[in-house]
């Protein structure tokens, strides 16, 4: 390159970078009375930095340092590994946070790369994979342990879960047919159950699911949420909403820290049109993706003044998952785009990359919103088809679908 | 039961990345053979690696962290490894701070590490989290003159290499330069010294009170003399303290800055001084100057190309200057005769100017945080 060419490229740069400057300088200087997001050193020594999850003191803490204890005396020690790495996934299912799953990944550590790891580390090791949606690595892990040991009923559930994200029914059924014996009763029922409520069957799986429920008086709490959740969502699949409604308070009043159930009962609220519940029940839970997205749509309905500082967090939040190179909150990144950003386009292609991996009834819904939105029926034949195939019955779906294949006319 | 809260957990499995995963943001630039980072790393990760919570309350305060920063530091710069052309290049923190994230407080150490020779490729071998996190990333953001570059760290991708680009003096020239214009935009005691010798250009004072210019001539060269003045005065003492031949202590030049802005806006509504304003500008040009050296100092000066950086830095300081002045000159001379420049603007902008020439007066010579800047 000539000198000439050198001088003009840097002068152009030096020029660009001016006018990024001015632009820089005037935010600042509109900004500079007000806090500013940049390093600082706190007033005193007393200011809170951070709140933990789990206080040092808690039995959950106590059990997890005695556990880590163990295995830091013997890192082989499988039996202590794996209940570690279960304690994990139970806080990170509570806790909605990831890092768990990372550190139950540590506690595995001997046994990760192992090609013929026991059944018992072969299935703890899938869940981690799966929370990465390594859905195929997952799955290899579980036939090899159901393989080697076919009464693991731990292993059948997960691969029955995975199935259904990846909508193969006839998959998850025998999944479900082999928890039988091994498993509760309520156990096997809630699975068979699970996948006969997504494919047509609600009304036969609702009762039967609630059947089990009144028969099992051993049930833990958690177990009963789940359970309630899973009847709400099924009577709201054959149009009851007031039905699903006594569900949700029933579970709602077992008072578990249950995000899953918050995220299904808000969206319940705004599908209501009832957004000003959905505020009062989730004001506190901010830190959670989830539940911060269902409060911020709710602020957006009601013209709440926080729903702009609330956007903005949830922006900063996928912005940071994408500097990671995350791909694990497609669905809920494009809904983020299609209410609270509207911008539908980036909706649509997040929503058809997000059915890649997965396909239960929310990401469809999503997938067909978007399509809706972007008057582009073609691109929700995906979840044309799988409506089709599965029979799924929510109204609110079928409804979409309807209004999408009238626009192909 | 055990199964069916595995399925619990499975069915809900979609939705459970429900915050964001662990991170820690690293920014590193590169100078010639220094190197200079800040690492931003989570305190929820900090607690578990080391502990913090030291009254084991669940809260993490900042005395808690300022009594680990020792920790902190040793725990973190043992797994962060800087190489250069086959030799270590050893890292020691500098500087403390905390920072809000979208998911959380932040630890935010700055650091500085020589490495033997000028760096040409800089090995970076990142480890933070490795055995505790598997799923821990570092987030890299590398500097080197004008280029920026980003990289993710994993335990898969731990080690690093990145082959720096040869600066050239006159892309060392230039971006000294923006430098220089952006000091003097951020630096609003800078630009409140300038606006208060300009503020009174476009008036004259005649028989105890301000009057409009009649012609722009005069209000012009009355610019240039002034603006011309403090450049010369700022270009020398800049020159010599970054030269090293005079040294003052910061918290004098801070607080001296703040007294010539004081005294340049009084000068309005009280005026003592008039006719000779350009003298008044060559003065605290003069203090100003020191200010602009502590800058430069900052930055990192380049050995061998000293004079380029500090040439760059100086018209860069100039050019933004000037885009000011070319801004606020035709502004005022059009509105002088109108009672909102010569009472709201004039008179109102001067006593604001004033106030906030007292606060900072106050914080520097005191040491006091009174508004936050």
């Amino acid at each position: 390159m000539s000198r000439s060419a050198t001088v003009i490229r840097t002068f152009r740069t030096f020029i660009i970078g001016m006018i990024i400057d001015i632009a820089r300088a005037l935010a600042i200087a509109s900004f500079a009375a007000a806090a500013q997001a940049a390093p600082y050193v706190p007033e005193n020594d007393a200011t809170v930095l951070e709140r933990l999850p789990v206080r040092p003191g808690d039995s959950v803490a106590r059990e997890l340092r005695r556990l880590r204890a163990g295995l830091a005396r013997d890192p082989r020690d499988l039996e202590v590994a794996l209940r570690l790495a279960e304690r994990y996934f139970e806080l990170a299912g509570a806790e909605g946070d990831p890092r768990y799953i990372g550190y139950a990944q540590a506690a595995l550590k001997p046994w990760w790369d192992l090609p013929d790891a026991p059944a018992g580390a072969r299935v703890m090791r899938a869940i981690v994979k799966q929370y990465s949606h390594d859905f195929s690595g997952a799955l290899r892990d579980l036939e090899a342990a159901t393989r080697e040991d076919p009464k693991n009923a731990l292993a059948w559930s997960w691969r029955a879960a995975i199935h259904m994200v990846q909508a193969d029914y006839a998959a998850a059924r025998a999944d479900c047919e082999a928890l039988r014996g091994i498993e509760t009763e309520l156990g096997a029922v809630g699975c068979m159950a699970y996948v006969d409520g997504t494919t047509g069957k609600a009304a036969a799986a609702h009762r039967a699911l609630a059947a089990a429920l009144a028969r099992d008086s051993s049930a833990s709490s958690t177990t009963k949420v789940w359970v309630l959740t899973r009847l709400a969502e099924m009577s709201l699949r054959q149009g009851d909403a007031k039905k699903s409604e006594e569900h949700f308070r029933a579970a709602l009043g077992l008072d578990v820290r249950d995000q899953f159930l918050l995220a299904a009962w808000a969206d319940f609220l705004l599908d209501q049109g009832r957004p000003s519940e959905v505020m009062a029940q989730l004001r506190d839970w901010v830190r959670s993706d989830i539940l911060l997205l269902r409060l911020a749509l709710a602020e957006k309905a009601l013209g709440a003044p926080a729903a702009k500082e609330h956007i903005q967090a949830l922006k900063a939040r996928f912005d940071a998952a994408a500097l990671r190179g995350d791909k694990l909150h497609l669905q809920e990144e494009a809904r983020f785009n299609l209410h609270l950003l509207g911008q539908k386009e980036k909706a649509l292609a997040l929503a058809e990359e997000n059915w890649k991996s997965q396909r239960e009834p929310r990401d469809a819904r999503v997938l067909l919103e978007a399509a809706l939105a972007t008057n582009d029926p073609s691109a929700a034949k995906e979840a044309f088809d799988w409506l089709e195939r599965s029979g799924h019955e929510d109204p609110h779906l079928r409804q979409t679908a309807e209004k999408l294949k009238t626009l192909k006319r | 039961m055990r199964a069916l809260l595995a399925l619990l957990l499975a069915l809900a499995a979609p939705l459970a990345l429900a915050h964001k995963p662990s991170d820690s943001y690293l920014g590193i630039r590169v100078e010639g053979a220094s190197v200079s980072g800040q690492w931003d790393i989570a305190l929820r990760d900090l607690e578990f690696a080391i502990g913090l919570d030291d009254s084991g309350d669940g809260d993490v305060t900042w005395g808690e962290v300022r009594a680990h920063h020792t920790d902190i530091a040793a725990y973190s710069l043992a797994r962060l490894k800087l190489r250069s052309g086959g030799a270590d290049c050893s890292a020691r923190a500098t500087a403390f701070l905390v920072d809000d994230h979208s998911d959380g407080a932040y630890s935010v150490m700055r650091f500085v590490a020589s490495c033997p020779a000028e760096v040409t490729t800089l090995e970076i071998g990142y480890s933070l989290f490795a055995d505790l996190d598997p799923q821990h990333k570092g987030l890299l953001r590398l500097e080197h003159g004008p280029a920026t570059r980003t990289a993710i760290f994993s335990p898969e991708r731990a080690t690093q290499s990145f082959e720096l680009e040869e600066i050239s003096a006159l892309t060392q020239f230039f971006d000294y330069g923006r430098e220089g214009v952006w000091h003097i935009w951020i630096g609003f005691d800078h630009i409140l010294f300038l606006l208060s010798l300009l503020l009174p250009a476009v008036l004259v004072f005649e028989g105890g009170r301000w009057r409009p210019v009649a012609r722009f001539p005069p209000a012009f060269w009355e610019v240039f003399k002034i603006v011309t003045s403090f450049t010369v005065a700022h270009s020398i003492t800049l020159s010599l303290a970054a030269l090293g031949v005079i040294a003052l202590p910061s918290r004098l030049v801070e607080s001296a800055i703040a007294i010539s802005v004081l005294l340049a806006a009084l000068n309005n509504v009280f005026p003592m001084v008039h006719g000779r304003r350009w003298m008044v500008a060559f003065a605290f040009g003069l203090i100003h100057g020191f200010g602009f050296a502590s800058v430069l100092k900052d930055l990192g000066l380049p050995q061998g190309t000293l004079l380029v950086a500090l040439v760059g830095f100086n018209l860069g300081v100039e050019l933004g200057q000037l885009a000011i002045v070319s801004a606020f000159l035709p502004a005022t001379y059009w509105l002088r005769a109108s009672w909102f420049y010569r009472r709201l603007v004039f008179v109102g902008g001067s006593l604001a100017i004033v106030a906030i020439a007292a606060i900072w007066l106050a914080e520097r010579a005191f040491n006091l945080k009174i508004i936050s800047a």
